[in-house]
């Protein structure tokens, strides 16, 4: 009785509408949403193979193309720093998630279970932390970044990624570890773990879901991350790839519109990719950090 | 050694200590660094002096700077309000029982996943002034008889800015707001309706009061976003056309690091502060917990 319940439930009132109501109401919005939504990527990927006579006129038909080409994405991974800034991508954003990974995991067991003196203060800092906007910290952190002759160098970004990588994990993994039952922690207090030991062998088995959440998410924002390296890097072979596209491919009054599509396209997918594979992790990630 | 370990005051530091140097070193020492710049006239290559004021005496009568702070504004207001509407509407649409719902909900999200500098680059070629696709269908419908000049006119520029921003901000506040929704029980609708609600005051005094907490973070996460936004205008006009879409932010990375008057950008940079900490105190009064969502009572 309780489970059929529990399944007319789910299913809310929507039998109270009819059909065509439905149609207008829900099908016909929810379509032009999807269709604005995703349009900008079905433009990326048609302007990436269009050659550049079907580019560069105005008749035919914009929205499809005839002779599909690669010259575009050739000419970008043979003739251009691309792979190179694919690779400083993927090897700042790598180093600098299990960097901010590491240290949150720490933090955050400390705020949530260790219970120090002052710990919530400690977390609502934290919190604080994340509300700082990268706008304000970039002119400093040059200043600083030059002192240091870190200018120009990967380790510049690896190390100020962090700022707002910490704070956003640290948030989310205290969540976590808070609907980890104590109980679990005293047994092995009294079997004589440490409190390394209960770290590593039981909070975090248990709290992998979130480690992948925090691990994604922080992913996602480091690819993303523009002005820090905008402002830090200034050689072709450190850049990032959305700092890459935007400052080398486009020079001069000609833009390659072909090469640049195909530029935010390859630079796009990985992420998409490896958020496809992540999706509910995600957004738990993401809504977690919102409700709490 | 073993003793102290064992200490849970002396471990939580030591477990802080990681986090705590990396955030104290590169955000609260920065974040002080930044204010004191702002009182410098130091630039890039040359070491400052302290000049009180100074800057912002000047900035305060500076005709770009004041630009920018009205289309900071202008572009936080407008483009929140819409990304606030257009992704209360997709959550509630989505929230609907629908086939696919998971893979809809997956592929809602792909805008705000993908690196900003980099749609931003099909957004300039969806506004370019000769071979927009948007104007090529316009004219075809017989709606316009030119081409459009999306980021060449000064308040086309913005506007088309501001429909990038909420693009890429409208999916990220729809999953957040369904995440709020999917935790309303659907018995409440049902009650409401038994006492004659109307689907629109079922909405109203069920759906936005309990949604109201989810709405404050969202919304104050969403402006503080909105209001420090570099990312988009650069990548989409620089600032132009003649300062028209320059933000605080774009215009002190333009004095600081193009420029080299790095004070003059930092304090620029420090102007924003105020303006955030209004925006999240307005938040946070204006829209907290109220005792009656949580089974209290209101005093």
């Amino acid at each position: 009785m309780a489970i059929k319940e529990a399944t007319v439930d789910t299913a809310g009132m929507g039998y109270l509408e009819s059909l065509p109501r439905r149609l207008v109401t829900v099908w016909l919005p929810l379509s032009v949403f999807l269709f604005v939504l995703l349009f900008p990527f079905y433009w990326m990927v048609i302007t990436a193979i269009k050659p550049n006579e079907e580019l560069l006129s105005r008749e035919g038909n914009p929205f499809w193309v005839i002779n599909p080409t690669l010259a575009h994405i050739r000419k970008l991974l043979f003739d251009t720093a691309y792979p190179e800034w694919l690779w400083n991508t993927i090897l700042v954003s790598v180093t600098a998630t299990v960097l901010s990974l590491v240290c949150s995991v720490l933090a955050a067991y400390s705020i949530e279970r260790l219970r120090f003196r002052g710990s919530r203060y400690v977390g609502m800092a934290i919190f604080l932390a994340y509300l700082v906007p990268p706008s304000i910290l970039f002119i400093p952190l040059a200043t600083m970044v030059f002192q240091f002759g870190l200018f120009d160098t990967r380790l510049a970004l690896i190390l100020t990624y962090p700022t707002f990588l910490i704070p956003f994990c640290t948030w989310l993994l205290m969540g976590y570890f808070k609907s980890i039952p104590y109980e679990l922690e005293e047994c092995a207090l009294i079997d004589g773990a440490t409190r390394w030991q209960i770290l590593t062998r039981i909070i975090l088995p248990l709290a992998v879901p979130g480690l992948i959440s925090a691990g994604i998410f922080a992913f996602t924002l480091s690819w993303n991350e523009f002005i820090y390296a905008l402002t830090f890097i200034s050689s072709s072979e450190v850049k990032t790839v959305p700092v890459g596209v935007i400052t080398e491919l486009v020079e001069g009054d000609v833009y390659h519109w072909g090469s640049l599509m195909a530029g935010a396209l390859l630079g796009s997918l990985p992420v998409a990719v490896l958020y496809s594979f992540f999706v509910e992790y995600y957004v738990s990630g993401l809504t977690g950090a919102v409700k709490e | 050694m073993h003793r102290l370990l064992d200490n849970r005051n002396v471990l939580g530091v030591l477990f802080l200590l990681p986090a705590g140097l990396l955030l104290v070193l590169f955000l609260t020492y920065p974040l002080g660094l930044g204010t004191w710049l702002g009182f410098t006239d130091v630039k890039i290559g040359r070491a400052g002096e302290f000049v009180g004021f100074e800057n912002f005496r000047y900035l305060a009568g500076d005709a770009v700077a004041q630009l920018s702070l009205f289309n900071t504004f202008f572009y936080t207001v407008v483009a929140s309000v819409h990304k606030f509407a257009l992704g209360l509407w997709l959550a509630v649409l989505l929230n609907e029982h629908l086939p696919f719902k998971a893979f809809l909900r997956a592929i809602v999200l792909l805008p705000f996943i993908v690196p900003t500098a980099l749609s931003a680059i099909a957004f300039w070629w969806i506004y370019d002034a000769q071979f927009s696709v948007i104007s090529w269908t316009l004219q075809r419908m017989g709606l316009i008889d030119t081409y459009i000049d999306f980021l060449g006119d000064p308040w086309m520029a913005r506007f088309s800015t501001i429909a990038a921003n909420v693009w890429r901000g409208v999916p990220f506040i729809a999953i957040c707001l369904l995440a709020g929704l999917q935790t309303i029980s659907p018995s409440l609708y049902e009650a409401a309706a038994l006492d004659g609600a109307s689907g629109w005051q079922r909405f109203r005094h069920v759906t936005l009061p309990l949604l109201t907490p989810i709405i404050a973070v969202v919304m104050t996460f969403s402006v503080l976003f909105t209001f420090t936004d570099f990312q988009l205008i650069w990548a989409l006009t620089r600032g132009g056309p003649v300062n028209a879409t320059h933000l605080m932010a774009t215009l002190s990375f333009q004095r600081a690091i193009s420029g080299g008057a790095l004070g003059e950008g930092a304090a620029l940079a420090t102007a924003m502060v105020p303006f955030l900490m209004a925006a999240i105190l307005f938040s946070y009064f204006g829209l907290q917990r109220r005792a009656w969502q949580q089974g209290g009572s209101d005093r």
